[in-house]
């Protein structure tokens, strides 16, 4: 990437190290207030064993309504949050990029993004060496 | 007391009746015309004697709000039984059903959840051979 970010310039503007930063980037005007809002970034939207797991399942089978995480989650992981809690962790992982939504015909549907999770290997490279 | 009746809401009952029977397999037990609507029920032909099943009726203005919102999240309205969940997906995917969930293993049964086309979404479950279905 000549455009080096440790943020990437794709996810520039909500992926802030704070707060208070300024917004620079893509993101403008009314965009840019939209996702100050909010925010979580992906290093606290992963740490949580049910998102974790929510992750876990999308990669399995991506493109779930709510209905269906939150089956999966009950029936294959013991877990067994309110739908309203589970809404909320989606939210977390939408705001980190980590999924987004699409609405097909009248239901919506929930998609893993693994874009994101690049940063952390851009951010600390696995040394190319062999261990001993 | 016995469970004889159950509802759903349908956006038109005479389109709901046709996926009901045409498409689901359901035969029609009562059409009596009630003003501009009818009292429309249907059965199942493996329990003719069972419950009926009502199509009712949304044009009450809290119906819309309420099934949306469960439609947008994937909720079921109603529930099935079937043989075989992966063979009525199959038989129902190829006569244009939409699923909203193909057919899933919840461990002592199959699911899938599909869109009537009425304005509900339906599940379809299949408990696995030697389940207790009590518990």
């Amino acid at each position: 990437m000549s455009e080096y970010s440790p943020w990437g310039s794709q996810f520039r503007g909500f992926l802030r190290l704070s707060r208070d930063e300024p917004v620079s980037g893509p993101l403008i005007g009314k965009q840019a207030l939209a996702y100050s809002a909010g925010v979580s970034d992906i290093y606290r939207a992963l740490d949580d064993e049910t998102r974790r797991l929510v992750l876990d399942e999308l990669a399995a089978r991506d493109g779930q309504t709510l209905f269906e995480i939150c089956s999966t989650l009950a029936t294959r992981h013991g877990l067994t949050l309110t739908r309203q809690a589970i809404s909320q962790h989606l939210g977390v992982l939408e705001d980190a990029g980590l999924l987004r939504t699409e609405r097909r015909g009248r239901s919506k549907f929930h998609y893993f993004t693994p874009a994101p999770l690049a940063e952390i290997a851009r951010r600390w490279p696995l040394p190319e060496r062999t261990t001993p | 007391m016995r469970i004889e009746l159950t509802s759903l809401f349908v956006d038109d009952q005479r389109e709901a009746l046709a996926f009901y029977t045409d498409v689901l397999g359901f035969t029609k037990r009562h059409d009596v015309p009630l003003g501009e609507d009818a009292w429309l029920t249907v059965t199942s032909p493996e329990a003719p004697d069972g419950p009926e099943l009502l199509l009712e009726p949304a044009g009450h203005p809290a119906v819309k709000p309420y099934r949306d919102a469960l439609v947008e999240d994937g909720i079921p309205l109603a529930q099935f039984a079937v043989d075989d969940v992966q063979a009525e997906y199959e038989r129902l995917t190829g006569l244009g059903v939409v699923f909203t969930q193909p057919p899933t293993d919840i461990g002592n049964a199959w699911i899938a959840v599909f869109d009537d086309t009425c304005g509900n979404l339906i599940q379809i479950l299949a408990m696995k051979p030697g389940t207790d279905e009590g518990n």
